[in-house]
């Protein structure tokens, strides 16, 4: 191996780790505050990937029957759950909220599918048609049975991979797309090494979209009440933060995440109905190193993964993800002996 | 859709026998993958079918009955579909299907019944093993040769290879290192990479390091194009060759620019109009350019409709000589082991890939005139002759 090969694997783990990064954000803002690691997310970004392509194809993506039909089952299940609670007075509102606010992105996507609209408004519209799936499909299945084991939400949470996943077969067809380029062109780095736009933007994203994080989660309530509500689930209540709103606003931030990472691989990798599984993995593990708690570690368990995994194909190309998913062993290894024990904090369950 | 499938199957054959109730008909049993992953295949081939049920639906006075059955890409459920067809359909030959362990299970299934089959894909078993099996496919050694003979006319002298990890990357490497040793071209790297891996940057890098004068793909459909897009990023220059698992709409979309100039082995019928006017199977091809047209109102892009449609020839062929016999009567076990021994002394019958000789203790029935190069040049097929 030369320094050459070394710095393109390295360029190529990095924009690797970005992605991962991205959505380790994700499976770790929604574990830390519902205690569901959300097996669907990868779903969520070849949903978005192949939303685009079909709209760059001037076909009308599946996606928004798919939008609208959660939304509908979304929007009885609250009006039930409301109709028991004697609340009526709530339902005008909770009809807006469900029913016609996801029903927005779906008539936009509508609006200009078959026609030749801009790359941007295209980009724009596939990621918003992706970001109720997961708070939509979140309310109908996971939020009434919030109050489980997280083993059984997990369970739960696998079927609705499965669930989405064929539902992608169905909508997209088993053949993979590629999207066009969001960035042309290359940088040329000292050396001779060309530095694609792509790569930059890739990296740029994970880096932007983690300051801004980093500045919800410090700086505004909302974000303060996510991290109440992680650290302490019954304290945050006491206080007045309300869990369903607090995991509704974690799910729908993991939505838009995983609408810009599909936006952003689709222009370099062949994105297929299942390819979203394994980006979701990979992240696992990255989220993993991190406790599925901590944001900083995630993103560094993001870059090492990405780096191994880029590293890994260079050395042995068929052992690639056995090496990726090796990393776990000594990971858990050595979180288990740091670790306190305090499972019994863990299991602690109040909705 | 199993089940309307095999109600509507039944109805139209139930129409058929009211039509002609005076002598047996002959009874075809298709069973392929028209959903699941493999149907990106199964679709085009149940196609094929019908095309050759619409050119050629009746054998020496008796009329055929397709029945056909869907395997949802799984290799259980073609076995199952096999079964099905033999007990409950009585049919005389089995015909499938998109996969290659799935046309496997259904070779077994023919053995033990005692009915002939005509798979439609390479099936990789001992031709000794199972006497009641053949395919119309070409044996990947076949495809393989072609493109190393081309290599050495072009001047390689060094091969950098890629495939998938999985039996199509072994099947594909096997045949090149058994044909390019005595070419006298050196194969530099066995790289391989999953079929659902997002990027191959690290084999390719290794590949291009070791300046290979041309590299040669193992991949098929979409998750092939890959090393094409690696290559072209890395700016490549020597020759990039695949071979027919690739020769695929879905490939021509996804690999795009990336893909221009790919040089790959195929059956003629792909590129059946720029054939020379003395290619023995160009007239066969385009009557079912024509015919699967007329059937299907859509042109024919791809080479796994025509497949269908020489195993239907092959079958056609065989059953006229049994039936002007005239011992048998379809339907019969006898009728069966006649059928089987008369596809096994097929001669020269031309079909749209290839002509086609089978014999006993051969699973493939093709030669040389089933295959040419082609040239990926801006999304369409050009013979490379």
């Amino acid at each position: 191996m030369t320094w050459d090969v070394a710095l393109i694997l390295a360029i190529d783990g990095l924009a690797n780790g970005a992605v991962y990064l991205l959505a380790g954000l994700g499976l770790v803002l929604i574990f830390s505050v519902t205690r569901v690691v959300f097996v669907p997310f990868g779903d969520v970004v070849a949903f978005a990937a192949l939303s685009l392509a079909a709209f760059e194809t001037g076909r009308t993506p599946a996606t928004i029957g798919l939008v609208a039909t959660l939304a509908s089952l979304a929007v009885v299940v609250e009006v039930v759950s409301l109709v028991r609670a004697g609340e009526l007075a709530r339902i005008p509102r909770a009809l807006v909220g469900w029913g016609l606010l996801p029903a927005l992105p779906c008539l936009a996507a509508w609006a200009i599918s078959g026609t030749a609209a801009p790359a941007v408004v295209r980009i724009v519209v596939a990621i918003a048609l992706v970001v109720p799936i997961t708070p939509l499909v979140a309310r109908v299945a996971l939020q009434p049975m919030a109050d489980a084991s997280v083993l059984v939400l997990l369970i739960a949470s696998l079927a609705l991979h499965f669930l989405l996943s064929g539902l992608g077969l169905l909508f997209f067809g088993p053949e993979g797309s590629r999207t066009g380029p969001l960035a042309e062109g290359a940088l040329t780095l000292p050396g001779g090494f060309p530095l694609s736009a792509q790569v930059m933007l890739m990296i740029a994203a994970a880096l932007v979209l983690s300051a801004m994080f980093y500045l919800l989660f410090e700086r505004t309530v909302a974000g303060k009440a996510l991290r109440a509500t992680a650290v302490n689930r019954v304290g945050a209540r006491l206080v007045g933060i309300r869990p369903a709103r607090t995991a509704l606003l974690a799910y729908t931030l993991a939505g838009l995440l995983a609408g810009l990472i599909g936006v952003l691989v689709a222009p370099v990798t062949t994105m297929y109905y299942d390819s979203g599984f394994l980006i979701g993995l990979k992240a696992f593990v990255a989220a993993i190193i991190g406790g599925l708690v901590s944001y900083p570690l995630t993103a560094v368990g993001a870059l090492a993964v990405g780096a191994v995994e880029s590293f890994a194909s260079f050395w042995s190309g068929a052992f690639k993800d056995v090496i990726v998913f090796s990393l776990l062993i000594p990971v858990l290894m050595l979180r288990s002996f740091m670790a306190r024990h305090d499972e019994e904090d863990a299991e602690e369950i109040d909705q | 859709m199993n089940k309307l499938i095999r109600t509507a199957a039944l109805a139209a054959s139930a129409m058929a026998l009211a039509a002609s109730a005076l002598a047996a008909d002959l009874k075809v049993g298709l069973s392929v993958s028209l959903s699941g992953p493999n149907s990106s295949l199964g679709i085009p081939y149940a196609k094929g079918m019908q095309a050759a049920l619409a050119y050629k639906g009746e054998i020496a006075g008796r009329k055929v009955q397709l029945i056909v059955l869907d395997d949802a890409s799984d290799p259980t459920t073609a076995g199952r579909n096999a079964r099905k067809l033999i007990e409950e359909d009585k049919v005389d030959v089995l015909m499938g299907t998109s996969g290659v362990p799935a046309a496997i299970a259904m070779a077994q299934v023919g053995k033990e019944a005692k009915v002939p089959m005509i798979g439609l894909t390479p099936i990789s078993i001992e031709a000794a093993d199972n006497p009641w099996v053949m395919t119309v496919a070409q044996p990947t050694q076949l495809m393989v040769d072609a493109v190393v003979e081309r290599m050495k006319r072009n001047g390689v002298k060094t091969v950098g290879y890629i495939g998938f990890t999985d039996a199509w990357g072994d099947l594909v490497y096997n045949a090149l290192m058994k044909a390019a040793e005595p070419a006298g071209i050196k194969v530099l790297t066995n790289e391989r990479y999953a079929r659902a891996d997002a990027s191959v940057t690290g084999q390719i890098l290794k590949i291009v390091a070791l300046r290979p004068d041309a590299v040669m793909t193992g991949g098929a459909g979409t998750p092939g194009a890959l090393p094409f897009l690696a290559l072209a990023e890395r700016g490549f220059k020597g020759g990039v060759y695949g071979q027919h698992g690739l020769i695929n709409p879905d490939f021509v979309r996804v690999a795009g620019a990336a893909g221009n100039g790919a040089l790959m082995p195929t059956g003629p019928v792909i590129v059946a109009e720029q054939l020379p006017a003395d290619h023995p199977t160009k007239k066969m091809a385009l009557d079912f350019r024509a015919v699967f047209q007329k059937v299907n109102n859509a042109p024919s892009t791809d080479a796994f409709s025509a497949y269908s449609f020489d195993g239907w020839l092959v079958f056609a062929d065989a059953a006229g000589r049994v039936l002007q016999g005239g011992k048998t009567e379809p339907g019969t076990a006898e009728f069966r082991v006649a059928l089987r021994d008369a596809i096994m002394s097929t001669k020269e019958v031309v079909g749209t890939h290839g002509v086609y000789n089978f014999k006993p203790g051969n699973l493939y029935g093709v030669d040389q005139r089933a295959r040419v190069i082609v040239k990926l040049e801006n999304g369409q097929w050009k013979l490379a002759p």
